[in-house]
């Protein structure tokens, strides 16, 4: 016989759960709407503006959407930007969090420091643009992959989840003989699938989604991000060539275009749910 | 010297953590500290074609033209306002947003619920601008379809400097107030729930157990943050602003950051835009410093 707990349900409980449910209906309904709308006929929009399930399916809009130049170019920049500029940042922010993380570490605090400022203090949007340009790197790819790749935040956050790591194992294996380089490679780097993932995400998604650094840095149309092309198509496609435009309203290929620059991040978004919770919450509460 | 000779020792035993640190030092110099060297744009009328050899000091008339603008004035202000708005509005709702998830005593609807409230913070603003102006458009958007139900006549919200502030904040405490949550819900689950059990014990109800226990548990996490939004107390978003905003609201939605934009990169005038954002830089510089220092008196839970 299994001993069971009655969950008694107070009034408290249950007006807590309404208000919550309320909250997170009211988050939800945008993405909902936006789904619903691109995927329905003009007509059944104006009958029900509010609509959160699709009436009158329609993809032409998708396929008018998935077929222009401008959104292909889209999205392979940003997928490039995306992996290579997050691999890039995981690089240096991983290898400068490691040493930090080192109590023993001979010239910790200094560096620490030296992190610790650019936190606080920031050249501003005219010496960085001067910067690129300086450097070669207005209007070419790099300039949307190489600047911001290091956030002081991200790697406090990383060393933080270092430092949780058991110094016991550190220094059992440092009598072991083993370098600190297997020490990161095969202690702390597998204990640290959390943190690793976690951040991995949050540059994955600040690549993604960046749109300043475009309008910025790159002058090039071949060269847009995702973003900058959403919100070129959003801002203008009221008055869009080509044929197709009698077939699809303007407000399809709109909201078409919306979910489909959305759309990777929510795909991602389930898988690595998990892991940034607990990897964002030993880093506060560490602190 | 004994200190030379432990440190040489130590660098020899462990010089895989100084090669670790080269990359991260030598990025963070090129691309975070070579920029700061614009803090002496302001004193000279830059001109790009010249570089800086070929353009002449000026000292502080950037500033005094800075100062007797009236255009700069407006735009001060109403990054004042909009961040004392986004901060009274804004810096509660993830705090009464976590105090109600964590009351939900239902497993599997608590935690999907989080779920569903981070998602937001994942889309990226011109998603989001997007999504606002349809939503609020004049033309068939949802907004007006429910006004016009009614009887009324439709508004065109995004052109109507009465609504764009409130706009601006809705937005993004629709968007991150979810994410907010995060911090203070794992410094909710820290609670030791012996507190909890004596407070039930003494007859304490559900709401007086949140006033007593949970709040005074999350104080010191509100400190840290609230002293750290002081700091960015002249610093409102770019993108929220520059994606939502038009001409017609200029006299109440243009910030610091899109001024210093438009007059830097679209009208060219470095200078001038450097010195704005210089004043933003210092400006938030005393205040993260100011505010650090009363969070010591107050409660001990300070920065540094």
């Amino acid at each position: 016989m299994r001993a069971k707990r009655k969950k008694h349900l107070t009034s408290w409980d249950i007006g807590v759960i309404i208000i919550s449910l309320i909250l997170t209906f009211i988050i939800l309904y945008p993405f909902l709407n936006v789904i619903a709308v691109s995927l329905s006929k003009e007509t059944a929009y104006y009958k029900n503006p509010l609509m959160i399930m699709p009436r009158s399916i329609e993809l032409t809009a998708y396929g008018y959407v998935l077929q222009q130049k401008l959104i292909k170019s889209g999205f392979t920049n940003t997928i490039f930007i995306t992996f290579v500029g997050t691999l890039f940042s995981m690089f240096v922010t991983v290898t400068l969090a490691y040493p930090l993380s080192r109590k023993d570490f001979k010239g910790r605090k200094i560096i620490s420091k030296y992190l610790l400022f650019t936190m606080i203090f920031n050249g501003g949007l005219i010496p960085n643009f001067l910067l690129v340009k300086g450097l070669g790197l207005f209007d070419t790819i790099w300039a949307l992959v190489l600047p911001s790749s290091l956030s002081a935040y991200n790697c406090i956050l990383i060393k933080n989840y270092f430092q949780s790591i058991s110094p016991s194992l550190i220094e059992s294996a440092t009598i072991d003989g083993a370098s600190d380089l297997k020490i990161f490679g095969k202690i702390i780097l597998p204990l640290s699938k959390p943190i690793l993932a976690t951040i991995t995400l949050f540059y994955s998604v600040g690549r993604w989604n960046a749109f300043f650094q475009a309008i910025v840095y790159v002058k090039d149309r071949k060269l847009w991000t995702l973003q900058l092309v959403l919100r070129e198509i959003v801002a203008s496609v009221n008055s869009l060539e080509g044929d197709m435009v009698s077939y699809v309203s303007p407000r399809n290929i709109k909201y078409s275009v919306i979910v489909v620059s959305m759309l990777p991040i929510l795909c991602v978004y389930p898988f690595v749910q998990k892991y940034f919770v607990s990897g964002t919450m030993v880093g506060a509460v560490k602190e | 010297m004994g200190s030379k000779k432990s440190f040489l020792k130590y660098f020899k035993a462990h010089y895989w953590l100084y090669l670790m640190v080269i990359p991260g030092v030598i990025y963070l110099f090129i691309f975070n500290y070579l920029p700061m060297y614009g803090v002496v744009l302001p004193f000279y009328d830059y001109k790009i074609a010249k570089g800086f050899r070929g353009s002449e000091w000026v000292g502080f008339e950037n500033f005094r033209y800075m100062f007797q603008s009236p255009d700069f004035f407006r735009v001060f202000k109403n990054s004042l306002v909009l961040s004392f708005m986004r901060l009274l509005m804004g810096f509660p709702a993830p705090i009464i947003l976590a105090l109600l998830i964590n009351e939900v005593r239902v497993r599997w609807l608590k935690r999907t619920i989080q779920t569903i409230v981070y998602v937001p913070h994942f889309v990226s603003w011109v998603v989001i601008a997007s999504i606002i102006t349809n939503l609020l458009s004049a033309d068939g958007g949802a907004f007006n379809y429910i006004i016009t139900a009614f009887g009324g006549k439709p508004i065109n919200f995004l052109i109507e400097s009465v609504y764009f502030r409130w706009i601006i904040v809705a937005a993004e405490i629709w968007k991150e107030c979810g994410w907010g949550t995060i911090i203070y819900l794992a410094a909710m689950t820290s609670i030791d729930p012996q507190l909890y059990e004596a407070a039930m014990v003494d007859g304490a109800s559900r709401f007086r157990q949140i006033l007593s226990i949970t709040i005074p548990s999350i104080v010191p996490t509100m400190i840290v943050l609230l002293v750290l939004r002081m700091g960015n107390i002249l610093q409102n978003g770019f993108e929220q602003v520059f994606l939502l905003y038009s001409p017609s609201v200029y006299e109440v939605g243009d910030v610091l950051e899109t001024f210093a934009y438009r007059l830097g990169l679209m009208e060219g005038r470095f200078s001038f835009s450097a010195a704005v954002g210089m004043c933003q830089s210092v400006v938030g510089l005393i205040m993260i410093t100011i505010a650090n220092k009363v969070a010591n008196k107050v409660e001990g839970g300070a920065l540094w």
